[in-house]
């Protein structure tokens, strides 16, 4: 699951139209052109009948350049914007099923404590942890669940938003050129 | 006005100017079928397979500018489109595609002839819809024109059910469209002609290679007035053949795999290319590391996501054609590049096509020169895929602008007979000639019956080797000889074919009777077949291997040492 590698990657977000078969367009364009998302979100927009997307995309500032082209392409993308820099926030959810013993419960409580996750159900042997965060807190958190046994992982894939008025990184064919985001996946 | 869904198609599409359809009935579409009497300004010409019909509004397209329209029924109907359609869209050719489908009740339930032509063509059509009400009708036909014929052009396929057809509703044709994702760059970035023009004035060996676009966008005048201002020669790609006319002085041919050898050393010896409307494909770069690294590069193009794809580009410009180069023009000064021009003849002179009248036997490109001088390079050719192909572009003068119709992108075998036929209902005027291989032409070739039936006089010159020329030539090459599955020992008579479908055929063995029976075809009014039987061991030069760079230019065998 967690890979040790520099893996670059950029986030972007498509305003779409919220029509039958935009998803499958869009997909079907990333595996056509041989495009890898890392993750995809998607959910309605503050406009009615739009919705947004977010996908992690890998690949250096070529692929980005395409991929962002391609995706302006389809007639139902209205409008692309990157928000890979530093000029912008990312979260994710996951809910991780973890194992407990009445050894270890208190130890996991303590863990989902300091990464400020909550417990939303309890079983016997069992717990369900909700966790926001980015994608490197999320799989900090997991690291550290992994030795109590995971049984189950749910993840939303990563959305983004810029800060504060921040100038609007639109794409259009005047874009400029963004310094790549590294992420350094797997690290703690 | 109330109409039903089928009657708000055809008045849909006289709307947008439509005179001509080429399509083949089926269930799911008939109730369409049914309303046609009603709406005398659609001429339907009913076709043998629908691929054909595919394949003809594409013809028609490329030849007229004006987007072809070709409709089936569903399923089978539908799927059999699927060729046509991914060759359109591959050259970037306006055409609208109508399905019918089954009921809206029976969507997704694996009904008799049902199946998911918008899931099938997401990936090769510019656009598509699937049509839930009649209501919608009206909109979604002006916006599948508009997106067929603007920005780059590409086909859009509209898919609706059977019972749609049949729904009244209110009619009324929508006087502008709203689609906010869909807005093409038009004009260009006035930074970036700057820089253009600055490029062009210190280049000393530019070249200008001009692509299929300065045919869709119509930027001819606009290409021969950068041409002649600031004398730089023009390359052209091979869907840009006949872009620029080929008895011009600065015409310097077409380069690529079988392309003029001398156009592939100009563009590797040249240190500007001004890239018009093209898309850097495989078959001219080869190996994009070592492609043309002496040049700096200017790429014009109306989609963006060309730009950068295949080659790194200096200057981007997005635009349309015809208006970049008009502002462009103006910026440019009068050069004379003489030295430069100089040089590109001494490459011609070295490495010139070779006579096409150097064999005693009968060969395809000998045929092809005749038919060049006998139509003065004014005719129409329309071509298949293969050696035939590639001999045409060469050795075909095309005089006439926008008269070269091919399936170059997608390379799809059988276009000739189809193409042919749109690009002859496209072009009434005019001489077409489908210069056809022997394979290709029996994939498509029932739609004898649909030329005969319809008094569409194409003339077909059939370059009979008995065999998958290229496929042929490639095991030559790469295979060691080894002719798997490629020569044919059954084929048909064509000269009785043509004859059982009521047309003239001419069959011709020897080189002296070839002048004659072209011109014999040309006299006689209606469609008329000529089969020439060629040598099979014939092969296309020059040739660059598949993947590798100009210095694996191979060059025609009996001028090694002579010319190299």
């Amino acid at each position: 699951m967690t890979t040790n590698k520099l893996v670059e990657r950029h986030t972007i977000t498509a305003l779409v139209q919220d029509k039958p078969g935009v998803l499958n367009r869009v997909t079907s364009m990333f595996r056509r052109r041989g495009f890898n998302i890392s993750s995809l979100a998607v959910g309605h927009s503050e406009i009615p009948h739009l919705s947004r997307m977010t996908f992690v995309v890998e690949g250096g500032d070529q692929i980005l350049d395409q991929v962002t082209k391609h995706l302006h392409k389809l007639i139902d993308v209205i409008k692309v914007t990157d928000v890979s820099s530093e000029n912008a926030v990312a979260r994710e959810l996951a809910l991780i099923r973890v194992k407990t013993s009445t050894q270890t419960r208190s130890e996991i409580m303590q863990i989902v404590n300091l990464f400020r996750a909550n417990i939303i159900d309890v079983a016997p042997d069992t717990l369900i942890v909700e966790v926001v965060g980015d994608e490197n807190k999320i799989e900090a958190l997991q690291n550290l669940l992994e030795r109590f046994g995971i049984q189950e992982i749910m993840r939303t894939g990563t959305i983004a938003m810029r800060r504060g008025m921040g100038p609007d990184n639109t794409s259009d064919n005047s874009r400029p050129k963004q310094t790549p985001v590294v992420y350094e996946t797997g690290s703690v | 006005m109330k109409m039903n869904g089928g009657q708000m198609v055809c008045a849909s599409l006289i709307e947008e100017g439509v005179d001509v359809i080429f399509g083949l009935p089926g269930g799911a579409i008939l109730p369409l079928y049914q309303t046609l009497p009603e709406f005398p300004e659609l001429r339907h010409i009913l076709v043998r397979h629908e691929q054909g019909a595919a394949h003809a509004a594409d013809g028609y397209a490329r030849v007229t500018g004006r987007p072809g329209v070709a409709w089936a029924t569903s399923g089978p109907g539908a799927t059999n489109l699927v060729t046509g359609i991914a060759t359109a869209q591959m050259d970037s050719v306006p055409i609208v595609v109508i399905t019918g489908q089954v009921g809206r009740a029976a969507l997704g339930s694996d009904a008799f002839q049902e199946c998911d032509i918008t899931g099938i063509t997401l990936p090769i059509t510019k656009h598509n819809y699937l049509v839930m009400t009649a209501e919608e009708i009206p909109r979604v036909i002006k916006e599948a024109f508009h997106i067929a014929n603007t920005g780059r052009p590409g086909p859009v396929l509209v898919d609706i059910p059977k019972d749609v057809f049949t729904e009244i509703a209110n009619y009324k044709y929508p006087e502008s469209i709203d689609l906010p994702g869909y807005k093409p760059t038009l004009k260009p970035h006035s930074g970036q002609i700057k820089r253009a023009t600055q490029m062009i004035e210190e280049a000393e060996r530019p070249v200008i290679l001009a692509g299929h676009g300065v045919i869709l966008s119509k930027a001819y005048e606009e290409l021969m007035e950068l041409a002649e201002k600031a004398q730089i020669p023009v390359i052209t790609t091979l869907l840009g053949v006949s872009s620029f006319p080929a008895d011009h002085i600065l015409y310097s041919g077409w380069p690529g795999m079988h392309g003029m050898a001398y156009s592939s050393l100009a563009l590797e010896e040249a240190d500007l290319i001004i890239a018009l409307g093209c898309r850097f494909d495989d078959r001219i770069t080869g190996d994009t590391r070592t492609f043309a690294r002496k040049s700096r590069k200017i790429h014009i193009d109306i989609d963006p996501s060309e730009i950068g794809k295949n080659v790194k580009v200096d200057v981007p410009i997005v635009g349309d054609l015809k208006n970049v180069l008009s502002v462009l023009n103006k910026g440019v000064s009068e050069k004379s590049n003489v030295d430069w021009i100089n040089r590109i003849s001494v490459l011609r002179n070295e490495h010139p096509l070779t006579n096409a009248d150097q064999s005693e036997g009968l060969e395809m490109r000998y045929i092809i020169q005749e038919i060049s001088e006998e139509t003065n390079g004014n005719a129409v050719i329309v071509t298949g895929v293969g050696q035939h192909q590639m001999w045409a572009a060469q050795y075909y003068t095309f005089n006439q602008l926008c008269s070269l119709v091919s399936s170059c992108g997608s390379g799809a075998m059988g276009y000739e007979v189809p193409g042919a036929l749109g690009a002859q209902v496209g072009r009434p005027d005019s001489v077409v000639w489908s210069i056809a291989g022997d394979g290709g032409f029996q994939m498509t070739m029932v739609e004898l019956a649909t030329l005969v039936e319809n008094k569409i006089p194409v003339k077909f010159a059939i370059m009979n080797n008995n065999c998958l020329g290229m496929v042929r030539q490639w095991q030559d090459f790469f295979y060691d000889h080894d002719h798997v599955a490629t020569l044919y020992s059954g084929n048909p008579d064509f000269v009785k074919l043509a004859e059982s479908f009521g047309m003239m055929g001419i069959r011709v063995t020897d080189k002296t009777q070839v002048r004659a029976a072209i011109e014999k075809a040309m006299r006689h009014d209606g469609p008329v077949l000529v089969d020439f039987i060629v040598q099979q061991d014939d092969n296309v030069y020059p040739m660059i291997p598949a993947g590798t760079s100009i210095d694996n230019l191979i060059e025609e065998p009996s001028l090694e040492g002579v010319n190299l």
